[in-house]
């Protein structure tokens, strides 16, 4: 079905399956052996996750709360979080209605191409962020096609708010959608059709039909959409121009502060990014917990799917 | 199912997927199309000798070769992660599986500085490895540190479900015709899962080539020794050599395009193998 849908998210267990396994004598490990998995993959855990971010947060407040909280407060660092917020602001709302929008042709309706539609959706994901960026210098910079057309107009894209939001919409642009087609493949079009034929309009069926059976999902995809939205770097570094105070978002400036030798400033935005980062995840456990409700109606979704 | 191909019941295709091709055109398509118009302006022999200069070849070599061995190391750890992650119970369980997914969630350029921290001379862990004489920071061994850290969560991710939905009458039916344990991973186990470890491992390899924010920092960027791919478009940049950078990019984009193919003929197989659609 979806083969195109490179990676799945939603995948992660919930609750204890492992008594499943450990009940049984023919699916269980003896002890050294498993201690000794549990024990290299719990280390290898430790040292290429939890430390990197153990670490932000040490460096961040190394020099003292003082400094931490002055790097925050900071004329430059301020205007970051507003352009950050402007920026994701636009990309993920205008990337929701794609996402819906999308969803709803690909998982409603048969038609050719379908998946070839699906694998040109996923196409953001294996580009470079470096090429995102490129691209739209190619057609908008001042040596880009649209250049002097828009030097003309005094349009200024490339080095400016716009460009940003640019690179930010295309990076960010397949998380709604591949987070809602498998999910609404799942679950048919039987109960929309009975909507129509029941007399409600499609806008109803949308509004009372659908999406109360796909909000778990479009939250999940918003989330994921927002986190990437507020953290891109490759992309939106190619054409911000690292004007500072005026197109800064906040991963441009970690690396600014960070290039001046300001390790305790630039750790301390970056903690924020950070932050941002847990509290990501935090809500994608909730969320995933809350669209499973356990492993039993899992499950049934499951068989509904095949 | 066949009936609503002739006749649809439910409405707006025209406009959801008039508006799907043409917000996906718009954003994706006609500019990706404009790297490739771009890098024609180049006569053949001005983009050969672009993309086959040797800093740009020292770049190839670091990007795929160090992609390669992260994206392997990845399938190592990762399968092992997975294992625990499902066979095991373990305090603390739920909270190292929720935070597997940090690298999709933390901006690579916090990952930059973070993962420099830890492996700079005087860093958390580098301060012991330099007396043993191991740099990572600077080298090509950091450059591998972080594209090891980007790349786990997309192993673990593929590879657990299938774990999980694996069946134990399997293992109990070859435990009881007198496998070993060991047999029954090679033989039993280890089948089922290959398609979707090679594709955690493929997904793992496509995210490090182009990978930009989390190695930029750890690297070091010199020229012929800690390069990477990514880095050199954007030096191009830096230097207004457009058809420069976007000939190195038509070589990036081409690679990408082959890998999405592989990646999903591997995703294919993985549903042909487990009879998941998903």
């Amino acid at each position: 079905m979806s083969a195109a849908t490179t990676l799945n998210w939603t995948a992660a267990p919930r609750g204890d399956a492992a008594i499943r396994f450990e009940s049984r004598e023919a699916t269980r490990e003896v002890p050294w052996v498993k201690w000794t998995i549990l024990g290299i993959s719990l280390t290898f855990f430790a040292v290429f996750l939890l430390m990197p971010l153990v670490a932000v947060f040490v460096e961040a407040l190394r020099k003292g709360w003082e400094t931490y909280w002055s790097a925050l407060i900071h004329e430059d660092a301020l205007w970051a979080i507003k352009l950050t917020l402007t920026a994701a602001a636009i990309s993920v709302p205008l990337n929701l209605v794609f996402g819906v929008s999308a969803a709803w042709a690909i998982a409603k309706f048969e038609f050719r191409g379908k998946h070839l539609l699906i694998t040109l959706i996923d196409l953001p994901f294996s580009v470079s962020p470096v090429i995102a960026g490129l691209i739209y210098v190619l057609i908008f910079g001042a040596q880009g096609w649209l250049g002097p057309w828009l030097a003309e107009y005094d349009i200024k894209i490339i080095f400016a708010v716009p460009g940003i939001v640019l690179a930010t919409v295309f990076v960010t642009f397949p998380f709604v959608a591949r987070e809602l087609i498998p999910l609404m493949q799942a679950q048919g079009r039987e109960e929309e059709e009975a909507a129509i034929v029941l007399g409600a309009n499609g806008w109803q069926t949308f509004w009372y039909v659908t999406l109360p059976n796909i909000k778990w999902g479009l939250l999940y995809g918003v989330i994921l959409c927002n986190a990437r939205a507020m953290g891109e770097f490759g992309a939106v570094s190619v054409v911000s121009g690292h004007i500072r105070g005026q197109t800064n978002t906040l991963p441009l400036h970690v690396e600014i502060l960070y290039n001046e030798y300001q390790f305790a400033a630039a750790f301390a935005v970056a903690s924020l990014l950070a932050l941002l980062a847990l509290v990501t995840l935090a809500v994608k456990t909730w969320v995933e917990h809350r669209a499973s409700g356990g492993n039993q109606s899992r499950e049934a979704h499951q068989d509904a799917a095949s | 199912m066949s009936a609503s191909r002739t006749f649809r019941v439910l409405p707006g295709f025209h406009l959801t997927l008039g508006c799907t091709l043409a917000y996906l055109s718009l954003i994706v398509l006609l500019p990706l199309a404009a790297v490739f118009l771009k890098s024609a302006s180049l006569s053949a022999a001005e983009f050969w000798n672009v993309i086959s200069a040797p800093r740009v070849v020292a770049t190839y070599r670091l990007s795929f070769g160090v992609s390669l061995a992260a994206a392997t190391i990845n399938a190592v750890f990762g399968l092992m992660l997975a294992w625990s992650l499902v066979r095991y119970s373990f305090p603390g369980k739920r909270f190292i599986d929720a935070l597997i997914d940090l690298p999709f969630a933390l901006p690579t350029a916090v990952a930059g500085i973070a993962l420099t921290a830890l492996y700079a001379k005087n860093g958390w862990i580098g301060q012991y490895l330099d007396p043993l004489g191991i740099q990572v920071a600077f080298k090509p061994l950091g450059v591998l540190v972080a594209l090891v850290f980007i790349g786990l969560p997309f192993v673990v991710r593929t590879v657990q479900p299938i774990l999980e939905d694996l069946d134990t009458e399997l293992e109990e039916a070859a435990a009881s015709l007198g496998a070993q344990r060991w047999q029954i991973f090679r033989h039993v186990i280890l089948p089922v899962l290959l398609p979707a470890l090679l594709t955690g491992f493929a997904l793992a390899f496509a995210r490090a080539v182009g990978e930009y924010g989390s190695v930029i920092f750890i690297a070091g960027n010199i020229p012929m020794v800690s390069e990477i791919t990514p880095l050199m478009i954007i030096t191009k940049l830096e230097q207004y050599d457009y058809a420069g950078a976007t000939a190195i990019a038509v070589v990036m984009l081409v690679l990408s395009f082959l890998l999405l193919l592989l990646i999903n003929g591997l995703q294919a197989w993985t549903a042909k193998r487990t009879g998941r659609d998903r």
